[in-house]
């Protein structure tokens, strides 16, 4: 009896420390994320690196300025919001409600498939396509720009925001839907008034979790960008901070690696804010 | 039948422009789904032949072969989930089964929440210091795959504890009441139970795997050599993302780079239909 | 325990064809291993002396890391490779610090515009005004009254750094696009009329059209006597005073011979006479 409790004692450690290795893991990636990222950091001056506006790691005096990227980042991530989650929220009030049984079947097929496309395909359909488009339509002299990414974000996040938005939208109670038709309202109306409001919080996180994915993208960003490290304007060809990571580090050394690193640790700061973010709004439904 | 009827102007526009902004939203979300699928497969399908399935690239006759391509594939992918499985069902386990305080299960859930909003530029970094450099496995094939375990630790977890927490508590009790133990009661009741949560996750995670470029391209590395699954494993080596990304960028070669965008998305649309498959076969046998 | 045999029976059949994937892909060899690291614009050429030699001399392998010139110079340097691979000249304090180089061939930087464009000629000094942002508008040089618009490569690429020292715009290009690949340059100028970029002469496809610089047409024979001047070379990185591995030393001499050179050009590449 001693023995199979001894037993089962050791089997409880083994699985508490699986149960633990996710906490391992990120503390793993947190430290050493901090570690190679803060001595550039210190050694370029955190003013100078966070708020520097030119970029030249590779000049005989180099600069390493990374306010354009962060910018960048930022604006492009609004962008592909605001282009990608009136299209997919109301897309997913559609199917959540209004659809009929199979185009919705279908609907989710094709959603799935479009989050299952690997990211350098993206990347090269932007490039022979919205790249020159968006050169003609604007008569400008290049297409590769802000906008060209932010389209591709917007597409790129689409999916996890119609399907969190319809899981969230299938969970609101009928009952609250019936109350409202009842009283007389439309369906139309009852699903923009009633369903979307009780839906809000699990929709509000299908925008938290589109940011994430969209200021961690790196490789479809790469071939529409232009990447020239100059601050954002929609028509300017611009540089994200995981555009910068990635387009330089396999040929970078020294101060210019280690810089390199510490934009990933800036990057990883706001990946940190928003899943922040994100969990108090689930936490904030799940109380509710 | 006419519910509009005895409802305002105002009213009725509104309902109408509703309508017809979330058609719109569904067009353009099907629209963009239907040309990426049929542009890619259009110029991709063509290239696909049986030479490009099965032969090693060869610069001497100018060819391309995808065959180490779709080996390297092959090996990360049995490599990745050979890690990642023991791991997260374990993790998983200890979350359902042994953990009693509510603290450390939020605590392990946010981490695993965090793993999975990590961008894979960042886990292709941490991995090639972890991994290539202070494991010194160099650029390999193993660096990338234990890269892509921690990358898919919060995937398979997940769809596991989904189906523990469907396992009624009753057979449980039933078992701890004839006498077993608590290891044996998860051995032989609880784990044969979830193991449609197991084969989901590790669907997802191939899928995951499959479209994968970032977190590969500075830990796996490049190379298109043909290797056997041991010695490949310590070499460094393309997936087919990472050769799609490779040949369209070095030799702009598109035809090829079309041609494995196009088997990528037949293999995603596939995945998708098993992994739906799967659950809803594990479903009905349960309600059986 | 129905579902125990079933996960059994799975197990068993993946570790079959686990069995017969790896005797698939395994090829014995024990004649020697010759590890090459380095420029990532040598890969053609490496890949095609790799199969040439291993075609010839059975057993040996042929191992390439395609990691950029200057980690290629790094691991020579440390001992974590045979030969490196670098498409810049050596610099001054690596030669010093113990490295040797031998120009294995060279590689024409072509500079590409659109094919529609009227420009089929520029002098190395327009060139520079043009990247420099002096020159904004191709009417200046007798093209149609459109904006220039600049392609390059990335911070520390070769072709960049071959392009730049010989132009003299180091550090000064004002780059509207800054692309990460050879075949991105090609598939960005190709698709508009008013870009000009660079790019390894192996890799310009009738996509874009090759200029003329200084009045000479980038060729075989132009690239190799130097009146082409936009080139750079394929250097093989080797340590001055510790003597190669017998195996790599052959690598060394068949790549080095009279024998590869019909494989170089085939890459694209401008053999050393």
């Amino acid at each position: 009896m001693k023995k199979t409790r001894r037993l089962e004692g050791i089997i409880h450690g083994c699985f508490l420390i699986l149960g633990l290795i996710t906490v391992g893991f990120v503390l793993l990636i947190t430290v050493y994320l901090v570690i190679s990222g803060i001595p550039a950091i210190i050694e370029i001056g955190p003013k100078e690196f966070l708020f520097g506006k030119r970029w030249a790691s590779t000049a005989a005096e180099p600069e390493y300025g990374i306010l354009p990227f962060i910018l960048t980042s930022i604006y492009g991530t609004c962008g592909a919001i605001a282009i990608g989650v009136p299209v997919g929220f109301l897309s997913a009030v559609y199917l959540s409600k209004l659809a009929g049984r199979r185009i919705r079947t279908v609907a989710e097929e094709a959603v799935s498939l479009l989050a299952g496309i690997p990211s350098v395909v993206y990347g090269l359909v932007g490039m022979i396509i919205l790249v020159p488009g968006i050169r003609k339509l604007f008569d400008i002299p290049d297409g590769a720009s802000l906008l060209a990414a932010m389209i591709v974000l917007a597409i790129m996040i689409l999916p996890s925001i119609i399907k969190v938005s319809m899981t969230s939208l299938d969970a609101v109670p009928k009952e609250y839907e019936d109350a409202s038709l009842a009283l007389g309202a439309t369906p139309v109306e009852t699903y923009f008034k009633v369903s979307v409001p009780a839906a809000r919080s699990g929709i509000a996180a299908a925008v938290v979790l589109g940011v994430g994915r969209a200021i961690g993208e790196a490789m479809a960003v790469m071939m529409v960008s232009g990447n020239a490290a100059n601050m954002p304007g929609l028509f300017e060809s611009v540089k994200f901070l995981t555009t910068a990571v990635a387009s330089e580090m396999s040929y970078s050394e020294g101060l210019q690696r280690q810089a390199l690193f510490s934009i990933a640790l800036v990057l990883y700061v706001f990946i940190m804010l928003i899943n922040a973010l994100l969990n108090g709004v689930l936490k904030k439904r799940g109380e509710k | 039948m006419n519910r509009l009827a005895g409802i305002s102007k105002k009213r009725r526009v509104k309902i109408a422009l509703l309508k017809a902004l979330m058609l719109i939203a569904v067009a353009i979300a099907s629209g963009i789904v239907i040309f990426l699928a049929v542009y890619v497969l259009a110029r991709g399908l063509k290239g696909i032949s049986w030479e490009l399935l099965t032969t090693e690239p060869s610069y001497i006759n100018d060819t391309i072969g995808i065959l180490p391509d779709i080996l390297n594939t092959l090996y990360i992918i049995i490599a990745t989930l050979f890690f990642v499985v023991p791991l997260s069902v374990g993790a998983a386990i200890y979350l359902n089964e042994y953990a009693k305080s509510r603290r450390l299960v939020a605590v392990i859930e946010y981490a695993a929440e965090t793993l999975s909003g990590i961008p894979s530029i960042i886990y292709g970094l941490v991995g090639m210091l972890i991994f290539c450099e202070l494991f010194g496995f160099e650029t390999c094939l193993l660096s990338g795959a234990l890269t892509l375990v921690i990358m898919n630790i919060p995937t398979v977890m997940r769809t596991t504890q989904e189906s523990l927490k469907s396992v009624p508590d009753s057979l449980r009790e039933g078992a701890f009441g004839l006498g077993a133990g608590k290891w044996r009661v998860i051995k032989t009741v609880v784990l044969p139970c979830c193991v449609d949560g197991i084969v989901t996750g590790c669907i997802l995670a191939v899928g995951r795997i499959l479209g994968e470029s970032a977190a590969l391209l500075f830990t796996a590395g490049f190379s298109h050599d043909l290797n056997g699954l041991f010695e490949g494993l310590f070499k460094s080596g393309a997936t087919l993302t990472v050769a799609l990304y490779v040949y369209t960028k070095e030799r702009a070669g598109l035809e090829v780079g079309f041609a494995i965008a196009a088997m990528l998305m037949l293999m995603t649309l596939a995945i998708n239909l098993l992994a739906g498959a799967v659950k809803r076969g594990f479903k009905k046998r349960r309600d059986l | 325990m129905n579902i125990k045999r079933r996960l059994q029976s799975v197990m068993a059949a993946v570790m079959a064809g686990l069995m017969m994937v790896s005797a698939a892909g395994c090829a014995g060899n024990d004649g020697g291993t010759i590890a090459t690291d380095g420029s990532t614009s040598m890969e053609k050429v490496i890949g095609i002396l790799k199969e040439t030699f291993e075609a010839a001399n059975d057993g040996y392998t042929v191992t390439y890391n395609p990691t950029g010139s200057g980690t290629g110079i790094t691991a020579v340097s440390e001992g974590r490779c045979d030969i490196g691979l670098s498409s810049r000249y050596l610099k001054e304090d690596e030669k010093e610090g113990g490295l040797t180089e031998t120009i294995l061939a060279w590689d024409g930087i072509a500079i590409v515009v659109h094919p529609d464009n009227p420009v089929s000629e520029l002098d190395i000094a327009t060139i520079a005004a043009i990247y420099t942002g002096e020159i904004t508008n191709w009417s200046a040089v007798g093209g149609n009254d459109e904006e220039i618009v600049l392609i390059g490569r990335e911070a520390g690429s070769g072709t960049r750094d071959g392009f730049e020292s010989i132009t003299g715009t180091e550090d000064i290009c004002k780059y509207r696009q800054e692309l990460t690949s050879t075949g991105d340059v090609i598939v960005s100028v190709s698709s508009n009329p008013s870009a000009i970029g660079y790019a390894s002469y192996e890799a310009v496809q009738d996509s874009v059209k090759a200029l003329r610089v200084d009045g000479v047409a980038p060729g075989e024979d132009t690239i190799k006597d130097g009146s082409y001047a936009v080139r750079r070379p394929f250097v093989l990185v080797t340590k001055t005073d510790e003597p190669l591995s017998e195996a790599a030393q052959r690598f060394f001499d068949y790549a080095t011979s009279s024998e590869a050179h019909d494989a170089i050009k085939q890459a694209g590449a401008v053999p050393v006479e």
